[in-house]
C-alpha cells in the first residue's frame, strides 16, 4: 500500500472491557478502491476494530482520520454520515418494517415532512437492484424473509447510503451459494466504482477470491499486513497461532481407550439450516470439546440436547438407547440427568434479584421437596456441600445474586445444576467475562466431575482452554462436525486451520466419533 | 415492475389485515344493532352512537401511540378525566375565552404526556409504573379542579360539536376524521412516526441504524397526551359538566388497550394503526348497545367485553406454533 493515500487510517486504537483487553494500540490503513480483508480468530479483536469504526464503541485510545482528517464518532449515525456504514452479523433490520422503509430507515426521502412513499419506492428497489436482489418485494415485512434474504436487504440498505467505505462482517455467513456469487459481483463493482472495502470472513476461498490486502490480527494487535495471494493458508494459520498460554489446566488422564457404551450420544442431528447430520458421542468420564469459529451451530447442538429446539430431526441416545427429548424438565430428569451450564448467566443461568440460596436451588426444587413443601433442613445441607465444593465467596445467602462477582455468578450457575448430581454435563462458553483464578477453579472441577463419571460436552470459544481441558475436541464449520482432534493432536494450529475449513493437513476429517 | 401490481394489493391487504378486520367486526355488529333497535337506523341512533363511541376512539389513539414503541400508557384515562375537569373551568364565556380555554385544555394534555415520555425515554422507567405514578398524580389535580361534578361549558359549541352537520352527519364523526386526518396520518408518515414503530419493533436495530428512537417515542408520548386531551374535551362538551371519577377514567384506560387490541395493534409493539384501534373502541362500544337492544340485563356487559377481548388476544397467540427454538417464546 505504499505509495497510496489511504482513504482511512486507525493509529494506536486501544479498548478495554473491564480487565479484557480487547485492542491494544491497533493500526489499519484503508484505501479506495480495494477489498481490505480482515482475519483473526475468535477474541482476535475483529469485532472490537469493526465497532470502533462504525461508531458503535468509543476507543480508549488511539485516532482516526478520514481524508487526512481527524474523526471521532459518537453514535452509529454520525459514522454513517461520515461515509462508513456496517454490515452488522447480528442483523440491524427492524422485523415489523417493510423492506422499503428499512432500506431507507437511517434517511428517509421527505416531501412536505412527510416521508415521501413513492420516492421511497423507487430508492428501494434501486438499491435492491444494485445488490442484485431485485426479486425482493420491497413492500414484504423483513419479518417474513428467510435469513439469507434478509442479509441482502441488509446489504441494499448499505448501499443505499452510499457509502464511501463499506464493512461487510460474516456478511456472507447466513447466504446461499448463488447468493454469494451475486454479492461477490456486487462487491467487484462496488471496488471498481471506487468503494473501500473492508471485508471479515473466516471463508479462506472467499478471501482468496475477494481480497486485494489481507491484514491478520491476534490479541487485539494487528500482527501482519499483506498483498493477498502472497502468503499460503498455512503462513496464515501461523500468524494468527500465538495466543499467550496463561492458564494452568489439571492434568488430563490417560485415555481409556475401548470404552462401554457411550453415555450420551447423537446421530444426525439436524435442524432448520444451523445444525448439518452431527454425529457424536461421549463417554463417561470423558471431556469433548466442541470447538470451531464462533456461531457454527455449537449452542444449537447443546440447545437441541437439552430440549429446546422444536423440528430436530435424527437421534439421541442415552446410555445406548434412544430417548426423545422434549423440554429441559425432561432433560434434567433423573432417568437421562443432563445439566446445562448456558452461554448468559443473566438471562438463561440466574434470576439476578433474587438471593443466593433461591437461585441455587431452583434446578432441584423437585428433589429437595416433599408434597410441594421445600424441606428446609435438605436444602440447607445441600447449599452448604456446592457453596464449600465451588468455593463460592458470597457474604451471605440471602443476599441477591447480582451483588456477586462475574466468576462468582458462574459458580452459582454451575453448583444449581450440580446440586442434581447430573451425569451429563453439557457447558456453553461458561468462562466468558470471568477472572483467570475463577477460570482455573472451573478446570479442575470439571475434571474432577469427570473422574467422578460424568459425561462433559464443552463448548468454548476459548482454544486455549479446549487444548487445555478436552481429551477429544469436534470441530464444527457451517453446522456440520469437520474434524475430531484426539489427545496429543489438539493443538492451536489444527484448531485453527480445521475451524477455517482448511483441507490437506496432518490427519484425515473425523466424522462423527471414532469408535 | 409491471407483475408486482397483484401483489402490491396483497402486501397492502396483510398491513391492513388488522384494521379491516376491527372494521368488520365494527360493522357486522353496528348493522345487528340499527336492524334490531326500535328506531332502526335513523341520524338519531348514529349521532348517539357516534357520541358514545368517539370518546373511547380518542382515548384508543391515544394508546395506540404508546403501544406502538412497545410500551403502555396507564394514564390516559386519567389526562382524559383531568382535562374534563380543567375544561369545565376554562372552556366557557366569550369565543376568544373559549377559544384560549381550548388550547390551555389541550396543551394541559400535551404536557401530560410530555412528562410521561420524558420520564419513560430520558428516566429509563419501565412505561407501566410510570404511568401508573403520573395517572395518580394527574387524577390528584383532577379531584383538587372539581372535588365534586359541576362547572359548565361552552354549550354553543357543545351543542354544535356533538349535534349533527346538515342534519345528517354526526359532528363528532367529523371531529374525530379530522383528528385523524391532522394528527395520526402526519405523525404515522413523518420519521418520528417510523421512529417510534421501529423502536416498538426492535429497538436495537433501530438504534444501529441510526434512527433517532428517543425523539420517535417521545413525541408519541406526548401526542398521546393530547388525543386523550381532546377525549376530555369532548367529554365534557356531552356532559356539560367535569367530574374527577376514579372508576370512569380507570375504565377509559383499561378499555383502551382492549380497543387497541381488538384494532389490531400488537402490544409487543412495532405493528398496527390507530384507525384499526377507533373501529375497535367503537366495536367495543357497540358491544353495550347490542345487549341493550336484544334486552339483555345490563350486569352482562363486562362479562360480555371480558370474552370477546379473550378471543381477540388469543389471535394474537397463533405465531408461537411456529417458532423452532423454545427460547423464542420468552423474548
Amino acid at each position: 500500500m505504499d505509495g497510496m493515500v489511504p482513504l482511512f487510517r486507525m493509529e494506536g486504537i486501544s479498548k478495554r472491557y473491564g480487565g479484557v483487553r480487547a485492542l491494544e494500540k491497533a493500526e489499519l490503513s484503508v484505501s479506495s478502491g480495494s477489498i481490505h480483508a480482515i482475519l483473526g480468530e475468535n477474541g482476535a479483536g475483529k469485532s472490537t476494530l469493526i465497532k470502533v469504526m462504525a461508531g458503535v464503541v468509543a476507543p480508549d485510545e488511539g485516532r482516526m482520520t478520514l481524508d487526512g482528517r481527524e474523526v471521532t464518532f459518537a453514535s452509529p449515525g454520525a459514522a454513517n454520515k461520515a461515509g462508513i456504514v456496517c454490515i452488522f452479523q447480528e442483523l440491524s433490520l427492524v422485523p415489523e418494517l417493510s423492506v422499503a422503509d428499512n432500506i431507507v430507515i437511517s434517511d428517509p426521502p421527505k416531501r412536505f415532512g412527510m416521508i415521501d412513499r413513492k420516492a421511497q419506492r423507487r430508492i428501494a428497489e434501486e438499491a435492491l437492484a444494485r445488490a442484485g436482489a431485485a426479486d425482493i418485494h420491497p413492500l414484504a415485512l423483513v419479518k417474513d424473509l428467510p435469513l439469507s434474504r434478509r442479509q441482502m436487504v441488509e446489504i441494499a440498505k448499505a448501499l443505499a447510503r452510499k457509502p464511501r467505505i463499506l464493512i461487510l462482517d460474516e456478511a456472507t455467513s447466513a447466504l446461499t451459494a448463488t447468493d454469494v456469487a451475486k454479492i461477490f459481483s456486487v462487491l467487484k463493482r462496488l471496488r471498481s466504482e471506487g468503494l473501500a472495502l473492508l471485508y471479515i470472513s473466516h471463508r479462506m476461498n472467499e478471501i482468496a477470491e475477494l481480497a486485494d490486502y489481507c491484514t491478520v490480527f491476534r490479541n487485539g494487535r494487528n500482527v501482519a499486513s499483506y498483498k493477498a495471494g502472497t502468503k499460503s493458508d498455512n503462513e496464515v494459520v501461523e500468524l494468527m497461532i500465538g495466543r499467550e498460554y496463561s492458564h494452568i489446566f489439571p492434568p488430563k488422564p490417560a485415555r481409556n481407550a475401548g470404552a462401554a457404551v457411550p453415555v450420551l450420544e447423537a446421530r444426525k442431528l439436524s435442524w432448520t439450516d444451523r445444525l448439518d447430520n452431527v454425529s457424536l458421542t461421549v463417554g463417561a468420564g470423558e471431556v469433548v470439546g466442541l470447538g470451531g469459529l464462533d456461531g457454527q451451530g455449537q449452542r444449537e447442538l447443546l440447545l437441541a440436547f437439552f430440549g429446546v429446539l422444536r423440528g430436530l430431526s435424527g437421534q439421541i441416545l442415552i446410555d445406548g438407547k434412544p430417548v426423545s427429548i422434549t423440554s429441559p424438565s425432561v432433560a434434567r430428569d433423573d432417568r437421562i440427568g443432563m445439566a446445562l451450564i448456558p452461554e448468559d448467566r443473566k438471562t438463561e443461568g440466574l434470576m439476578l434479584p433474587m438471593t443466593v440460596r433461591e437461585n441455587l436451588s431452583f434446578a432441584a426444587l423437585d428433589r429437595l421437596s416433599k408434597a410441594g413443601i421445600i424441606d428446609r433442613a435438605a436444602e440447607q445441607r445441600l447449599i452448604d456441600d456446592m457453596v464449600g465444593l465451588l468455593a463460592i465467596k458470597t457474604a451471605g445467602l440471602d443476599i441477591p445474586v447480582g451483588a456477586l462477582s462475574g466468576g462468582n455468578q458462574q459458580k452459582v450457575v454451575i453448583a444449581k445444576w450440580l446440586m442434581r448430581q447430573p451425569r451429563i454435563i453439557l457447558l456453553n462458553d461458561p468462562t466468558r467475562g470471568i477472572d483467570v483464578g475463577t477460570k482455573q477453579e472451573l478446570y479442575q472441577l470439571m475434571r474432577k466431575l469427570a473422574d467422578a463419571g460424568a459425561a462433559i460436552l464443552f463448548y468454548s470459544t476459548d482454544y486455549d482452554e479446549l487444548i487445555g481441558c478436552c481429551d477429544r475436541v469436534l470441530v464444527l464449520y457451517d453446522g456440520a462436525v469437520k474434524r475430531e482432534l484426539v489427545g496429543a493432536g489438539i493443538t492451536e494450529r489444527a484448531l485453527i486451520s480445521s475451524a477455517l475449513n482448511i483441507h490437506g493437513e496432518e490427519s484425515p476429517v473425523g466424522l462423527g466419533a471414532s469408535v | 415492475m409491471k407483475d408486482w401490481r397483484v401483489k402490491d394489493w396483497r402486501y397492502w391487504l396483510a398491513e391492513q389485515r388488522g384494521t379491516l378486520l376491527a372494521f368488520g367486526i365494527f360493522i357486522v355488529m353496528f348493522v345487528i344493532y340499527t336492524s334490531n333497535h326500535p328506531a332502526g337506523f335513523t341520524a338519531n341512533v348514529v349521532q348517539t352512537a357516534s357520541n358514545k363511541g368517539v370518546l373511547l376512539a380518542f382515548v384508543a389513539m391515544a394508546q395506540t401511540l404508546v403501544v406502538i414503541t412497545a410500551g403502555i400508557d396507564l394514564s390516559v384515562g386519567m389526562i382524559f378525566t383531568l382535562t374534563n375537569c380543567l375544561a369545565s373551568w376554562l372552556v366557557i364565556g366569550t369565543g376568544i375565552e373559549t377559544a384560549f380555554g381550548v388550547i390551555a385544555v389541550l396543551g394541559t394534555g400535551l404536557l401530560c404526556g410530555a412528562i410521561n415520555g420524558a420520564i419513560v425515554i430520558y428516566g429509563r422507567l419501565q412505561p407501566i409504573v410510570t404511568t401508573i405514578a403520573t395517572g395518580a398524580v394527574y387524577f390528584g389535580i383532577a379531584l383538587l379542579l372539581r372535588p365534586f361534578p359541576g362547572g359548565s361549558v361552552n354549550e354553543d359549541l357543545a351543542d354544535a360539536l356533538t349535534g349533527r352537520l346538515f342534519g345528517v352527519v354526526p359532528a363528532s364523526l367529523v371531529v374525530l376524521l379530522a383528528v385523524v386526518l391532522v394528527v395520526w396520518v402526519p405523525f404515522s408518515r413523518s420519521v418520528l412516526g417510523r421512529a417510534a414503530y421501529a423502536a416498538g419493533s426492535s429497538e436495537m436495530a433501530a438504534y444501529m441504524s441510526g434512527v433517532p428512537i428517543r425523539r420517535g417515542k417521545f413525541a408519541a408520548y406526548a401526542l398521546a397526551g393530547l388525543l386523550a386531551a381532546i377525549g376530555g374535551l369532548f367529554l365534557t362538551f356531552f356532559t356539560y359538566t367535569g367530574d374527577a371519577a376514579y372508576a370512569s377514567g380507570n375504565a377509559y384506560t383499561l378499555f383502551s388497550i382492549a380497543a387497541v387490541v381488538l384494532g389490531g395493534v400488537s402490544l409487543f409493539g412495532g405493528k398496527g394503526s390507530a384507525i384499526g384501534a377507533i373501529f375497535g373502541a367503537l366495536a367495543f362500544r357497540t358491544i353495550g348497545d347490542l345487549l341493550f337492544v336484544f334486552d339483555f340485563d345490563p350486569l352482562w356487559q363486562p362479562l360480555f367485553q371480558g370474552v370477546i377481548l379473550l378471543i381477540a388476544v388469543s389471535l394474537g397467540a397463533f405465531a408461537l406454533f411456529r417458532v423452532r427454538n423454545r427460547l423464542e417464546w420468552f423474548l
